[in-house]
């Protein structure tokens, strides 16, 4: 029923492969949760090398979840919530856009590539741009290449 | 009436306006039966992109209304289903239905969508509105309610492939048509409207023309799950439209089609697609073409403003078009409008036609059969001061059915049925709904996590990928996890039991499913456990359909490598699950009321008739508020013969309290529970309903006060009323104090008052000369006949440029009056001896004190602001307070009516029930840690931290959660720098688990 272009978007992620990412993706559950939801519905292809975990909104995802990820290893964390004005509960991702934006400030600091953690929003219909998320994300971690802090 | 009062309604429409009343309803303790004729509930809205004026994705914010409905135990979905007859009275009804088959079990059908993907037959999509195909077995589109296949008996061949394919063996081809007979106190009416037919506008070539498409084809083409999946191109050749035409009024304002009424929605949505379109396309160009442009709800103003302004949407104010041609060689199209003076021709690449409403095609035949009046436009006829009823008793409506309305509008109205309904039924309450009986909660406590995991198939849309059977078996490696199954379908019924026996035999402590999402399916399986005896919150899932298999369907060996991290992670996490509670808070079943207006009174007797005690409060020496003002008969009878009616109802019923000359001084407590003080004294209410109106704008420009010539329209409608006015040449001024620097909203009324005074004084004085100075007629709905009739009785409108009002000096004792004329693009003068100003209507000054005692906003313009501008127009964010009336915004009598009836109904939500369950996730304060730093205080947005003193003999802080508030973000954890803050189900301890054990490497 949702036929899509699937076949054209064959997996890209083998061709440039050498080293599998790590990517943790916090979604808040009433937008980008059903955003990504919305992206296997549509069966929207894209790289495997993330794992959700969903938190009620995105205001929940504690700077320390974020430093926690990178600490065990993660190469790219992602937090997705809803756009600005949409937020289930009021306002809690004008919070997260402060947070992550002084986060990422940090990371620079300590010599942490920033772009390491990205913050987008995506509502529920937007499962195109989770995928599009998912892939740009998974690319520019790519080329930063492997957190330093894994240990190996 | 009926000798017994049967305590259940049925709903027959499943739009917007039918879900919101089998919400409210079945919520209030009465039995729903929600009746729709096509497979799938949702309606027009379902088929919306964006909403104005917030763009808001409109599927987002409906789909959680939809499965609400769906999943309501006292809400019966029946859809595929005519209503065929009717019979009895008031109180008990018999409806006879006819549900055509879907040719599919629906207890067996799991929505998994195998059965469409291999069906060889293809057909044209009504959801898509043709502009896409859809299989033989279908849902209307993909978020449907219910989520169950359907074959489309015209289209399918019988080839029998969707049998053999389907895993679930539901699909059932001799399945009859059944006939249905249900007995109901009460019958509500929502089945919608139907579009206007563009063909028969044979000038604008729809139809014919491929570039040529409606407003709703529009909206199907911006929308990601569109026929062209968000991509705005031309049906003709796939192009980028780079200039698009908008042409409005298409089948509204329009004599000559049979539709003189104007749409009200029209111009918003085409400001919409407009601005969504320019988003989709950078540089493209918009053009609207209108008469006038009618932005009279909430921030709709603003938003037309914002078009014009920030998106360059160019706007043809005072154009109707004349014709549109087609460049047979490059498609594009020739738009031929009237400007001011002379006809024009612009070049397009697209056009887009704005079909106004008509009445549903089978409005009729419902009529027939259900004996009730349809107006001379055939919408469902309705008074102005019964807006919610039919002309037969027992029978209401709301929504589009009854006339052109917006979505809020609707949803209000939608409410306020379910008042109507409550109200007539209230002796039948709570006696066919049902309450679910769940055993004894086994303690565990102390005990090791037992986890139990079920992998879910589903069909072939996990399994083709995923090889679930390496899934299980990596599951039992897991720590804490002493059993796992695969399952075809996890959530089909017989695996629910299956699920309850494997918990008592393993004595499961902890179940995880690997399967979909958690937003559909996630309660399903938290109700099996709890009918094992399982805390609900002992569960989680793993999403390795949605997110995994679906997405990575070329992948197998990493889809399968994924879906074991997403066990993983899962089973982490149930490992520290801990049953939660939910406490349960008293409600006092009763309401407050503030203001003793229309909209107050309405209120007030929608909930005392439903057998609960009502306080109202207004704070000046009688009832009736702005309505006193009102003079001008519409419907049945005069606004002051309804207002003394009502006023001597409410003084006789026993149920209301009303205390005049009263102020409300503070108010504390939260839904159920509220204590409000009051000047003389106390009242303890469950919610509380906000009806505190609005006033007049007080002119002090045009010599207003200075010159007894010159008086506001509610000044000239009194006199007339008192055939008092002797005014030969009379000057009206639209938007005195409306549409301005400083006020720039339309206030919504002062139009249709302004052609109602035109009216009443050309019958008065037909020798009168009328003149109206405008920008905009705003007459939206069947007001229009207003203005065209004001036009036939020779009411002259002159048209000024929107940003120079007219100048009016006091010339040797004579008023003059200098507008300019933008049609006849010249300066005119005229000398009137009188001058009524059309003023704007203003929020109370003391919004803010209120607002503040109720710790609810106010919008931008000083209005009370509602929880949710389409979707949730009576309720407040903070949950228990609800509005009405022009403390909302400015409205008519019949809209005021309606909302009050609406709030009242959401009230009554609350009011009638005994007790209130808190959210179980809630924010949860370790006093311990906590040294009372306040940080989180202003982070919440519900109000439901506070910061006390640890005892009172001790000056040492701490934050405490008001249970009955938090809404369970989890913000107020984040921004904890202690860590004495938690979020129930979604501790720190337990999201770090997950990030671990995602971050695990390799074993799986």
């Amino acid at each position: 029923m949702m036929a899509t272009n699937a076949e054209k978007l064959v997996d890209e992620s083998t061709a440039s492969e050498e080293w599998d990412p790590k990517i943790i993706v916090f979604c808040c559950n009433w937008c980008s949760y059903a955003g990504a939801d919305l992206a296997g519905v549509s069966r929207l292809q894209m790289p495997t090398d993330f794992l959700v975990i969903r938190t009620m909104c995105s205001a929940r995802v504690d700077p320390e979840f974020v430093l926690r990820a990178f600490a065990k290893g993660a190469d790219g964390v992602l937090v997705a919530g809803c756009h600005p004005a949409d937020c289930h509960y009021i306002g809690g991702n004008y919070r997260t856009r402060r947070r992550i934006a002084i986060l990422r400030v940090l990371l620079e600091q300590y010599g942490f590539d920033p772009d390491r953690l990205r913050l987008e929003w995506i509502s529920a219909s937007e499962g195109e741009k989770f995928q599009k998320t998912i892939r740009e994300f998974t690319e520019r971690i790519k080329e930063i290449g492997p957190n330093p802090l894994k240990e190996d | 009436m009926a000798t017994t009062t049967i305590g259940s309604v049925m709903v027959v429409g499943g739009g917007i306006s039918g879900v919101q009343t089998a919400l409210d309803l079945a919520d209030s303790g009465f039995k729903v039966y929600l009746v729709e004729k096509r497979a799938s509930i949702g309606g027009t809205m379902a088929q919306l992109d964006k909403t104005f004026p917030t763009n808001d994705c409109s599927m987002c914010i409906m789909a959680p209304k939809l499965v609400a409905a769906g999943r309501h135990h006292n809400i019966e979905l029946i859809t595929n289903t005519d209503l065929e007859e009717i019979d009895g009275v008031p109180g008990d009804f018999r409806v006879t239905l006819k549900q055509k088959t879907f040719r599919v079990d629906k207890s067996k059908c799991t929505g998994c969508g195998v059965c469409a993907e291999k069906c060889p037959v293809e057909t044209s999509d009504e959801y898509n509105e043709g502009m896409r195909k859809r299989k033989a077995i279908f849902v209307m589109y993909p978020q449907a309610v219910p989520l169950v296949y359907c074959i489309d008996r015209k289209a399918c061949i019988g080839c029998g492939v969707c049998a053999e394919e389907c895993r679930a063996k539901a699909v059932v081809y001799d399945k009859p048509d059944e006939a249905l007979e249900i007995r109901v106190g009460a019958i509500i009416l929502s089945p919608g409207f139907d579009e206007f037919d563009a063909r028969i506008k044979k000038e604008y070539g729809y139809g014919v023309y491929r570039n040529v498409v409606t407003s709703i084809e529009f909206e199907r083409m911006l929308s990601a799950t569109g026929p062209y999946f968000g991509v705005v191109m031309r049906p003709s050749d796939g192009e980028i439209p780079k200039k698009v035409a908008f042409i409005q009024c298409v089948g509204s304002r329009d004599e000559k089609v049979g539709n003189p009424y104007c749409s009200s929605v029209c111009c918003m949505y085409a400001i919409k697609e407009a601005i969504i379109a320019g988003e989709h396309t950078k540089g493209l160009e918009p053009h609207i073409f209108f008469m006038d442009v009618r932005a009279v709800g909430k921030e709709f103003e603003d938003y037309r403003e914002r078009a014009e302004k920030e998106y360059g949407v160019k706007m043809h104010r005072g154009t109707r078009v004349a014709s549109v041609e087609e460049d047979p060689v490059t498609k594009n199209l020739f738009v031929r409008y009237g400007g001011n003076d002379q006809i024009e021709t612009e070049e397009f690449d697209l056009v887009v036609l704005s079909v106004g409403m008509r009445p549903a095609a089978d409005a009729e035949k419902l009529s027939r059969r259900l004996d009730f009046k349809l107006n001379k436009y055939g919408f469902c006829e309705t008074d102005i001061y019964d807006p919610l009823c039919t002309s037969r008793s027992g029978i209401f409506v709301s929504g589009s059915f009854a006339s052109p309305k917006d979505i809020p509008t609707t949803v209000a109205e939608a409410s306020g049925a379910a008042a109507k309904a409550g109200s007539l039924l209230s002796d039948a309450r709570n006696t066919l709904v049902t309450v679910k009986e769940y055993p004894v909660e086994i303690d565990v406590s102390g005990q090791e996590p037992r986890v139990g995991v079920f992998v879910c198939h589903c069909g072939i849309n996990i399994g083709g990928v995923v090889k679930v059977p390496s899934v299980v078996e990596y599951a039992r490696t897991l720590s804490g996890v002493v059993y796992a199954e695969e399952n075809l379908y996890t959530c089909s019924a017989d695996t629910q039991e299956r699920i309850k026996e494997t918990i008592k035999k393993h004595n499961l402590n902890r179940v995880v499913v690997a399967s979909c999402t958690p937003r559909t399916h996630e309660p399903l399986f938290q109700n099996t456990i709890r009918e094992s005896g399982l805390n609900p919150y002992l569960f989680e899932m793993a999403n390795i359909r949605d997110q995994c298999s679906w997405i990575h369907m070329h992948e197998e060996e990493k889809a399968t490598k994924k879906s074991k991290d997403l066990v993983r992670m899962a089973v982490a996490k149930a490992r520290l699950l801990e049953p939660l509670k939910k406490s349960q808070l008293p409600v006092n079943h009763s309401a407050l009321v503030i203001g003793g207006g229309l909209s107050g009174m309405i209120a007030a007797l929608d909930v005392a008739s439903q057998g609960f005690d009502v306080h109202i409060v207004e704070r000046t020496s009688r009832l009736g508020g702005n309505l006193a003002k009102l003079h001008h008969k519409e419907g049945s009878r005069e606004p002051k013969v309804f207002m003394d009616e009502l006023i001597d109802i409410i003084r006789g019923y026993p149920n209301i309290t009303v205390h005049l000359d009263t102020n409300i001084t503070d108010v504390t407590g939260f839904v159920g529970n509220f204590k409000v003080k009051i000047t003389d004294g106390e009242v303890e209410v469950g919610a509380i309903i906000v009806a505190t109106g609005a006033v007049g704008y007080e002119p002090t420009e045009y010599l207003y006060g200075q010159d007894d010539r010159v008086m506001t329209s509610l000044e000239l409608e009194e006199k007339l009323s008192r055939r008092e006015f002797k005014g030969k040449t009379v000057v009206m001024i639209q938007c005195v104090g409306s549409r301005n620097e400083k006020v720039p909203y339309c206030s919504r009324i002062c139009c249709s008052t302004a052609m109602m005074n035109a009216i009443e004084l050309k019958k008065q004085h037909p020798t009168s000369e009328v003149y109206v100075f405008h920008r905009d007629i705003r007459t939206y709905g069947f007001r229009e006949d207003l203005y065209r009739e004001a036009g036939q009785l020779g009411v002259n409108f002159i048209r000024i440029p929107e940003a120079s009002m007219p100048q009016l000096e006091s010339s040797e004792g004579r008023l003059k009056i200098i507008a300019r004329d933008v049609v006849l693009n010249e300066d005119l003068v005229i000398w009137p001896d009188t001058v009524v100003l059309s003023v704007g209507v203003r929020p109370n000054k003391d919004n803010e004190e209120l607002a503040k005692m109720l710790k609810v906003p106010l919008s931008k313009d000083r209005y009370f602001l509602e929880a949710h501008m389409k979707l949730r127009p009576v309720d407040f964010a903070t949950e228990g307070i609800f509005l009405a009336g022009m403390a909302h915004w400015p409205k008519f009598v019949d809209e005021a009516i309606a909302q009050a009836s609406g709030a009242a109904a959401r009230a009554v939500t609350i009011i009638s029930k005994d007790t209130l369950d808190t959210e179980g996730i809630i924010a949860a304060v370790n006093e311990d840690i906590c040294d009372g730093c306040g940080i989180c205080e202003p982070v919440c947005e519900y109000k439901a931290i506070q910061i006390v003193k640890i005892s009172d003999s001790q000056e040492k802080l701490k934050a405490i959660v008001n249970e009955g508030l938090c809404k369970g973000c989890g913000a107020c954890v984040a921004g904890c720098p202690s860590g004495a803050m938690e979020q129930k189900g979604y501790k720190t301890s337990q999201v770090i688990a997950m990030i671990d054990t995602a971050l695990e490497r390799g074993d799986s």
